[in-house]
């Protein structure tokens, strides 16, 4: 999901799909114990409700996720209870991937019990790789909005954010503007999540800062060059924001989602690490739950789904709002009152219409800045 | 000269009549584990670099390694490789003949061999981290301006490892000197620099060369620590085939990745056929 500093070369690469394919077991098509293949299911109903589902799921024992950190929209605490709850083994795989990796894994994992069962993504992956997916419907699936969802159930919007910037209010002061940034008192402080020309999170911020100096979603070079001017000012800081870089005070002002730039996540104190998002420039963006076609726990891949998409109390909707991430349902949950309120009342306010970029804009976006971004900041 | 080359030509035959007929199983290890952690990914990478997405034959990965991006990456690998490698052979050099010219069982020889054992291994995210938390913009002991320049900066965080390695594997080579050259050639009523010019320089040539080459591709493949020291610009090759693996913006394409490699792989080719050559003048006069 992120921008990882773990891939290695492509022999590498190579290398574990050679060793991968030596060592993996290759997984018995499953079936349930009612004989129904739940690798078919479009939704719960389809195979015998949910109650068959969690039967099966069981049974199967075990489920694959991969790139969930732990310290990621409460991925943490949702695999644990989820884990619980159903009695199910969940394994973590490589948590800090990219949205990329994860596809290529479920393609070199392909057929063997090791591949993912449920991913993810970002937009730009989720609608290149839908041959991958299977489609499925959650049984809230009406409560999701229909923008932030593949009519079928390809890919369905989880949860997601804004853009934002948090900082440490005791070196800084109140920051209100992205232009106080090019100020002196900011040498080499602020950073993005990792490369824009890689990760979803980076090129957002330099969307956010796009629209912040009258851009539009179509058009990320003015953001491009707010970041020249940022080098050129001495102010970018080009390491990669993570919690580590942040309470080593390297990166004292960071572009990240809101959910991600929480004083909690990022470890410092909620009375000086503090969290704007820039007037005019309301950026949001979801992430999208999809699940492997060839998925080896077909039914736990598909109870997983259920339980993210629940809107009960403890159930992942709310999950995600407890870890500052805005859940896919939330307009539903607000005028159900299944939300919960506290949880929904300490997210950062925003004003103003959210801007979401479409998924011609962002690969619009990424071409752009594969052939200036170098340019802009060296 | 000629005597010893017919006995050693000889050798061989006297030994295979003797050799058992299964000896050669005890290759098949060897070549087994070359086979599958060499040989098996180099050929699928090559395959791979003139394979499109769509699965069909074409060249438009290797026509793509002509673009300014990759060959200022090509650039940036070289210049910082002949750098660290040279910084590093060069003050290794001088350390391990520190060392090995101390007490060959004294605490010092066995402070500096763990001390080095253990640095060449530190690498990837914690050394760049602690180099950052050192001397980067916000370091606790100053802000060096060249900490962020390229190769400047990241040269310096390299020779933190190429440095000890030189020290680990260059050392057998000194230990290799003997006294008593030295004192023949002093008796001869040679001078230090004779010593050097005619003795010792020419017996390490050779191990020289070879460590130093042993540090380029060291350098050459190392990338954690460089994508942690800087994470916006892909300044060497492994940086740009990490970027063609893992964008999750859509700019991902695994088999531009393999064509990197490939590259790769042809400047390391390169760059052994030089050290061959340059070896074979090396050790001439040793054969």
């Amino acid at each position: 999901m992120r921008t990882p500093y773990r891939l290695s070369v492509a022999g590498l690469a190579v290398l574990a799909l050679v060793t991968a394919a030596g060592c993996a077991a290759k997984s018995s098509p499953s079936s349930s114990s009612s004989g129904y293949d739940w690798s078919k299911a479009t939704s719960a109903g389809s195979g015998g409700g949910l109650n068959a589902l969690v039967a099966a799921a069981k049974k199967e024992g075990t489920l694959n996720v991969i790139a969930l950190p732990n310290n990621w929209a409460n991925y943490g605490t949702i695999i644990k209870d989820f884990g619980a709850k159903y009695g199910i083994k969940v394994n973590s795989i490589a948590p800090s991937d990219s949205s990329a990796q994860e596809v290529t894994q479920i393609q070199q994992q392909k057929g063997t019990s090791l591949a993912a069962d449920v991913l993810d993504v970002g937009g730009s992956v989720a609608t290149a790789s839908t041959g991958l997916f299977a489609p499925y419907q959650v049984a809230t699936w009406s409560s999701i909005p229909a923008g932030l969802k593949e009519p079928s159930g390809l890919y369905v919007g989880d949860y997601g954010g804004y853009m934002s910037v948090g900082y440490d209010s005791a070196k800084f002061g109140t920051i209100t503007s992205l232009t106080q940034l090019l100020g002196s008192k900011f040498k080499n402080a602020v950073a993005l999540n990792g490369n824009p020309t890689q990760a979803n999170a980076a090129l957002n911020g330099v969307m956010m800062a796009s629209l912040a100096a009258g851009g539009s979603a179509g058009d990320i070079a003015p953001g491009v060059n707010f970041f020249h001017r940022l080098k050129a000012a001495g102010n970018f800081n080009a390491t990669q924001a993570t919690p580590t870089t942040i309470k080593a005070g390297t990166t004292p002002v960071v572009f990240n989602w809101d959910y991600l730039n929480t004083a909690s996540v990022v470890g410092q104190p909620a009375s000086t690490w503090k969290v704007f998002v820039p007037a005019g420039a309301t950026l949001g963006g979801f992430y999208y739950q999809a699940v492997n076609k060839g998925a080896p726990h077909p039914a736990a891949a598909r109870l997983w789904e259920e339980f993210l998409f629940s809107q009960t109390a403890v159930g992942g909707q709310n999950l995600w709002l407890v870890g500052g991430a805005r859940p896919s349902e939330q307009i539903a949950m607000t005028s159900n009152g299944s939300i919960n309120k506290s949880a929904a009342a300490a997210l950062p306010p925003v004003a103003g219409t959210p801007t979401f970029m479409t998924q011609s804009q962002a690969t619009a976006a990424a071409t752009y800045l594969a052939a200036n971004w170098p340019k802009a900041i060296s | 000269m000629a005597a010893a080359t017919a006995a050693e030509a000889g050798a061989p035959r006297v030994s295979a009549a003797r050799r058992p007929p299964l000896a050669w199983v005890g290759t098949v290890p060897f070549l087994a584990y070359t086979g599958v952690f060499l040989l098996l990914p180099t050929g699928i990478v090559i395959w791979n670099a003139f394979k499109a997405n769509t699965g069909s034959w074409t060249l438009a990965n290797i026509s793509a390694l002509n673009t300014g991006p990759v060959r200022s990456a090509f650039k940036g690998s070289l210049e910082l490789c002949v750098i660290s490698s040279l910084i590093g052979a060069i003050f290794g050099a001088i350390l391990a003949y520190a060392v090995a010219s101390g007490s060959p069982d004294g605490m010092i020889r066995r402070l500096y061999l763990a001390g080095s054992g253990v640095l060449a291994q530190f690498g990837g995210v914690t050394l760049a981290f602690a180099f950052l938390a050192a001397i980067g913009p916000a370091g606790f002991l100053i802000h060096a301006s060249w900490y962020s320049n390229f190769p400047l900066g990241i040269g310096l965080i390299y020779c933190y490892f190429q440095i000890p390695l030189m020290v680990l594997v260059f050392l057998p080579a000194i230990d290799g000197l003997r006294i008593q050259w030295r004192e023949a050639a002093e008796s001869l009523g040679g001078s230090t620099w004779h010593y050097w010019r005619y003795v010792g320089g020419p017996l390490l040539a050779p191990a020289f060369s070879g460590a130093t080459l042993l540090l380029f591709a060291n350098a050459l493949s190392a990338f954690a620590t460089i994508q942690a020291w800087e994470d916006q610009i892909n300044y060497v090759v492994p940086q740009s085939i990490g970027a063609s693996f893992i964008s999750e913006v859509g700019l991902a394409n695994a088999h531009q990745g393999d064509a990197l490699a490939l590259g790769m792989i042809v400047m390391v080719v390169i760059v052994m056929t030089g050290y061959v050559l340059l070896q074979r003048r090396a050790a001439r006069w040793q054969r």
